[in-house]
């Protein structure tokens, strides 16, 4: 089932790079296809975000990730490097863990 | 040489160099961070050979991201594959854009589309001229192709040598990844000259919406399904915004 998962996306996503460079930019230039397109990918990620922060199991908690996500987001506000910004995440969410057992 | 304020004419052509060094920036850059990609995905349970295939064939870090963590937290399988899509659908415009600037022949576009991501598609717009867009294109893809897979494999392979990812904190790097995935976005609409304040602009009430939607439909929706309602928040925000400026 995973691998099937994994052909679905790698077949759909290579499919979506090649229509964008292939089609006649008239049929994707519509205002509201561009609005769309450009909402979607924040919607989901900003839902990603709260499940993966705040979600254990189907239950919405909070913990120490919500703590890492904080230092990431600190570390976005001055301007840090991408890796920079995620190493915030990972060792303040480790640390608030050791500390609070 | 200096510019005489009255000059007219294209600006003079950016030196390869430059390019060159800015694209493997990115490249090199971004590329180390496969090795959180490879450690998150097994993590999630993923074996090596399906971590390296995702990316060697999906190659785009948020589906990737998209879909381990859906895999992870218990949900189906191709309801984790529908939110990974909908965050590639993001790249068929990034090709729109590049297909008019880079100007590729038809036999070359479906080797050159499997680099059609946010960090090459950002050096390329950022190059004054075609030659030097073809030049970032090609070297920033190169470079963050090689890099993301080698470091993707190295961090499959740690990831057991790790023991329990969320011990070491790993389980929130995908949220940090996502989160400044969308900073980035939410810079980039700034950038397209009509700079409206940011209560008027669709992005952060969109952001907001979709991850109270996420969390409400948590408890009572199958995993998966929540990252699925997260995506209306996007049409619904822009019928919203319509309805209002059709009052006003």
């Amino acid at each position: 089932m995973i691998w099937a998962a994994i052909a679905l996306v790698a077949a759909g996503c290579y499919a979506v790079k090649l229509l964008g460079l292939s089609v006649p930019a008239a049929v994707l230039e519509r205002p509201m296809v561009r609005r769309l397109a450009a909402l979607v990918p924040i919607a989901t990620l900003a839902g990603l975000i709260a499940l993966q922060t705040f979600g254990e199991g189907r239950t919405p908690v909070v913990d120490a990730r919500a703590a890492g996500l904080a230092a990431a987001a600190a570390a976005l506000l001055l301007r840090a490097p991408f890796l920079v910004v995620v190493a915030a995440a990972v060792v303040v969410t480790a640390a608030v863990r050791a500390l609070t057992g | 040489m200096t510019a005489s304020p009255t000059q007219t004419g294209p600006p003079p052509p950016k030196p390869r160099a430059a390019v060159v060094r800015d694209a493997l920036g990115v490249g090199i850059t971004v590329g180390l961070s496969g090795f959180v990609f490879g450690v998150t995905s097994s993590g999630a349970g993923l074996s090596v050979a399906q971590t390296c295939a995702l990316s060697l064939l999906v190659f785009t870090g948020a589906s990737q991201f998209a879909l381990v963590g859906a895999i992870g937290a218990g949900g189906a399988p191709f309801a984790a594959a529908a939110g990974a899509l909908f965050l590639g659908a993001r790249n068929a415009f990034y090709g729109l854009r590049l297909s008019q600037l880079l100007a590729l022949p038809a036999a070359v576009r479906p080797l050159a589309a499997q680099w059609v991501i946010d960090e090459t598609s950002a050096v390329a717009l950022a190059q004054p001229d075609r030659a030097a867009a073809r030049l970032g294109f090609t070297v920033t893809g190169v470079s963050l192709y090689l890099g993301w897979n080698v470091t993707t494999l190295l961090g499959a392979l740690g990831a057991s040598a790790l023991g329990d990812p969320s011990a070491w904190g790993l389980d929130a790097a995908g949220p940090a990844v996502f989160l400044a995935l969308l900073a980035s976005m939410m810079r980039g609409g700034n950038s397209r000259g009509s700079w409206r304040r940011i209560r008027e602009r669709p992005e952060p009430v969109t952001a907001l919406a979709a991850a109270v939607l996420t969390l409400a439909s948590l408890p009572i929706l199958p995993a998966g399904v929540p990252i699925l309602v997260a995506a209306l928040a996007a049409p619904a925000v822009l019928v919203v915004n319509r309805r209002r400026r059709d009052l006003s």
